[in-house]
């Protein structure tokens, strides 16, 4: 497999101008000639349908829920940078693009990084026009506040509600586009296959989650923004129904999956409780610009925080990385946080928690500016606590957040497959090995609204290609093997239940592929995962029926790929013996316990090729070239 | 509040798909933890189901964080459940008593058409969005960000309207199944900024035509909406939204 980047040459600075300059332009007469498929409807899915209807191609784009304006997207709640420099604190473009890249822990590629940051300020700029109601300084302009990885405050924010309110815009621009006709809405479908004619992504097949009925779908390109695989830890803050299933289906019509182990633990999430529990609540990372995390000095301390005076508290951020403190990035957060739970000074009735404790802030503020900053947070946490954090420290741990690993794309956002592109969380190209604060909504809107409109133009400009649609014997092909798949999981039978087995798997995911590694435990986790999926496929219990509204079966299918999936993580963080952002491999750290890079063997994205059922996957590399920053080791110090 | 367990009856709407009736089914809930959510019990309640060899109950559900206002069933007769400000999904068993008997059935009104058991189909809130609940702006040509001044105020009133999660829990409480606070909030949202004037007499008209011939009912002021919206939006938005109207229809040329 050739993985050729695209990116063009010449400056970093003027790449992205010269290169919309010389890619060929479709006139707008014959874009409506041209159908595109786009899968998903989040930030980045729904931003590209809607920009693309506007300019004429037609459009048809899918979701899973029963409308666009729940895509998960919706719950991201702390903010969206941008290098607008309102607040004067010295911001600009290559300062948001230096720390991204270096957040990423120089596991990005650095040209598709500093587009993103040129694209950044546009981005505020038509959310504004779409009416989002980002929060404003009494004078009426813009407020802004700062997260992890940044000592700059560019982060534009709406209440701790800054994704829904993104994404009401990107909904909103969608449902124009849906009510003028240029994009054809089809909600509640999963998308199962991609259809591949002349070496071209051609169409979809997808199963109608009402009817039940597998519908196929042509078009002259398809786009992927599906967000997320996280769900294959079971546990995580995504939205139960994100997963891996076109992704995984791309990869198997030889769309490359690049650095799949590459997985963001958050640090401040709701702890976990009880065997039954179905997901995990993220608290936003903006509430440590105002909260102070700390557990006690003493190993085995149970007594309530309130009784613990100041000198036997350690507020261990702030000791160890003075110039970041609280702000420090999620990886470093995260590690911390495990390294003071594993030295027996967790908080909380299972110690695996530590406080992130407001008390001075109000103190300093009172409880009004509080409440106003992250009055929804507090009682999102009230809620499931039922603890009162105006009176009280929250109590938080690390969990699965958010991947950077995904489905690779040249700098056009395309795949290795001709003809079928990727967006937003869906791909691998913009975060690294870590990403920061604030910079994954830039990523879904800068892709969509910015990106692919242009370079989708400059290949359908250049390609020949045949008329083909659902008749075709590809989509007939792809049809009949998903009938006889949806056939054999109805006819199992088995004793299990679909999530009494996503548990287990996520329990290994989790165990040997979570916020530490290490070789003995990914080698442990590829003989488990083979081992479940054999389970899976004699003894899951799907009920029902395939012809109607079946959940069951629904979680069924995205758990298979699930099985399948966890296999290719596990041995992509085998084969990276290394740590980097928040992949944190014991054999690979610091005297001081901090993730250590080799840069020598492993400064590249590793891109896995599908080789066919049963066979081993072939590791490509593509190597990260830096041409603007030199790799330091990080520090937050 | 110390975790404790809990079993409950359950009397649930069934109702499957194509068939003309529902009916309600009784199932216990055994063993419950007051720290799970309700959607965590209805999980635990199905994993039992599915082990016996009967179909799971379906159920809408996504973020369970109460923001993609994708869940929402009527509990004890109130959306939601009874409990102010809350979303389904962060309603907590530590809310109920051992042995309470609970009655759960989906949205119902007649423009939300139940697809099976509490799964209900309210595409036609995006048929009200999609008549003119947006702002025309094309990618690429806007002006800065700060060009348009909002004072602090006016941003949190046009925020509150926002934060509308699209649930439908006002429509279902309301005994006109009027989706007035629904469209309401998005009315205020975009009338209150700027950028949203200009479009703002179209908006509304145009709204409101949609919301009619999707078959909601009109406003009565029963104030059900507000006591069920889990995201406390007032009604003091549809008075907003009766003026935007008035005025519209009155005073432009917008018809």
């Amino acid at each position: 497999m050739q993985l050729n980047s695209n990116v063009p040459s010449g400056p970093l600075e003027g790449k992205w101008d010269r290169y919309k300059f010389d890619l060929k332009k479709v006139n707008p007469a014959n874009k409506r000639k041209f159908e595109v498929i786009v899968v998903g409807t989040g930030l980045a899915g729904g931003s590209a349908a809607a920009t693309m209807a506007d300019l004429g191609y037609h459009v048809k784009n899918f979701c899973i829920q029963d409308t666009p304006r729940r895509a998960h997207s919706i719950a991201a709640q702390g903010g969206i940078n941008a290098a607008k420099n309102y607040p004067g604190d010295g911001d600009s473009v290559y300062n948001l693009f230096y720390d991204t890249i270096k957040g990423g822990d120089y596991r990005a590629r650095e040209a598709n990084v500093y587009r993103l940051a040129q694209n950044a300020n546009a981005i505020i700029d038509h959310c504004v026009a779409t009416g989002v109601p980002f929060a404003r300084e009494y004078g009426g302009l813009h407020a802004n506040r700062s997260f992890g990885g940044a000592q700059v405050s560019r982060t534009f924010y709406a209440r701790g509600q800054t994704g829904q309110q993104l994404l009401l815009g990107v909904y909103g621009q969608l449902s124009r586009q849906i009510g003028l006709g240029g994009v054809e809405m089809y909600s509640r479908r999963d998308i199962l296959d991609i259809v591949v004619v002349d070496g071209c992504a051609r169409g979809v097949v997808c199963r109608n989650l009402v009817t039940g009925e597998i519908e196929s779908h042509s078009a002259h390109a398809v786009v992927l923004a599906t967000g997320g695989y996280d769900n294959v830890y079971f546990l995580t803050t995504s939205g139960m129904h994100s997963n891996v299933s076109a992704c995984w289906a791309a990869y198997k019509k030889g769309a490359a999956f690049a650095n799949p182990c590459y997985t963001q633990i958050h640090p401040t999430c709701i702890t976990v409780h009880g065997d039954y529990q179905s997901k995990l609540t993220l608290m936003s990372e903006s509430l440590r610009n105002d909260g102070r995390i700390w557990v006690p000095k003493k190993a085995g301390d149970n007594r309530s925080p309130d009784q613990i005076p100041e000198n036997e508290r350690d507020y261990y951020l702030e000791r160890k990385y003075p110039s970041f403190g609280n702000l420090v990035p999620r990886d470093v957060a995260s590690r911390n946080a495990k390294m003071a739970c594993d030295e027996g000074r967790g908080v909380g009735n299972t110690g695996l928690a530590v406080y992130l404790d407001f008390s001075e802030a109000i103190k300093r503020d009172g409880e009004d500016v509080i409440r106003a900053k992250y009055g929804n947070l507090f009682q999102m946490y009230d809620k499931i606590q039922d603890e009162n954090p105006y009176k009280v420290p929250m109590k938080i741990y690390p969990a699965i957040h958010y991947v950077m690993g995904g489905t690779w794309v040249d700098y056009n956002l395309m795949t290795t497959r001709d003809g079928l592109f990727c967006l937003g969380g869906a791909n691998f190209s913009d975060h690294g090995a870590n990403r920061l604060g604030a910079s994954a909504l830039m990523q879904g809107l800068s892709d969509g609204y910015f990106v692919l409109p242009y370079t989708i133009g400059g290949y359908l400009a250049t390609q020949s290609l045949a008329d083909v649609d659902t008749s075709h014997q590809a989509f007939k092909d792809s049809e009949k093997q998903l009938n006889e798949k949806l056939n054999k999981l109805m006819n199992i039978n088995g004793k299990r239940t679909v999530d009494d087995i996503h548990k287990e798997l996520g329990h290994y995911m989790w165990e040997y592929c979570g916020m530490a590694r290490n070789e003995a435990g990914l080698k442990t986790a590829l003989q488990k995962i083979p081992a479940l999926r054999e389970e899976f496929w004699q003894n899951v219990n799907v009920t029902g029926s395939s012809k109607d509204f079946n959940q069951t079966l629904e979680k069924a299918y995205r758990l298979a790929d699930y099985l399948e999936f966890g296999e290719l993580l596990a041995r992509d963080a085998l084969t990276r013996e290394e740590s980097c952002g928040g992949h944190f491999r014991e054999e690979s750290q610091t005297e001081e316990n901090e993730a250590k890079r080799d840069d020598e063997n492993f400064c590249h994205a590793a891109a896995w090729e599908y080789a066919g059922e049963g066979k081993d996957p072939i590791l490509n590399k593509e190597p990260l070239v830096f041409e603007s920053v030199k790799l330091t080791q990080r520090s937050y110090k | 509040m110390e975790e404790k367990f809990i079993n409950l009856t359950l009397k649930v709407w069934r109702q499957k798909q194509g068939e003309k009736k529902g009916k309600i089914e009784t199932y216990q809930a055994k063993h419950i933890s007051t720290d799970a959510s309700f959607l965590e019990m209805l999980d635990i309640v199905n994993e039992d189901l599915t082990i016996k060899g009967i179909e799971p109950i379906a159920f809408d559900h996504d973020c369970r964080e109460g923001i993609c206002g994708m869940c929402g069933q009527v509990v004890n007769g109130y959306a939601h459940g009874e409990e102010k400000g809350t979303t389904l999904c962060q309603l907590h068993m530590r809310r109920f008593k051992d042995g309470d008997t609970v009655f759960i059935e989906p949205f119902r009104a007649k423009a939300f058409k139940v697809v099976k058991d509490l799964v209900v189909d309210r595409s036609a809130f995006d048929k009200i969005i999609q008549a003119g609940g947006y702002i025309t702006a094309k990618a690429g040509g806007a002006p800065d960000a700060n060009t348009f001044p909002v004072t602090y105020e006016t941003c949190e009133l046009a925020m509150n309207g926002a934060e509308c999660i699209g649930c439908g829990a006002c429509v279902a409480a309301c005994p006109n199944a009027s989706a007035m606070l629904f469209v309401s909030a998005k009315i205020s949202h975009l009338a209150l900024l700027p950028q949203g004037r200009p479009e703002a007499a179209k908006r509304a008209l145009a709204m409101v035509r949609a919301m009619d011939s999707c078959g909601f009912g009109n406003c009565s002021n029963e104030r059900e909406c507000e006591a069920s919206c889990p995201k406390n939006i007032e009604i003091t938005n549809i008075a907003r939204l009766n003026r935007e109207f008035l005025s519209a229809g009155v005073c432009s040329t917008a018809m």
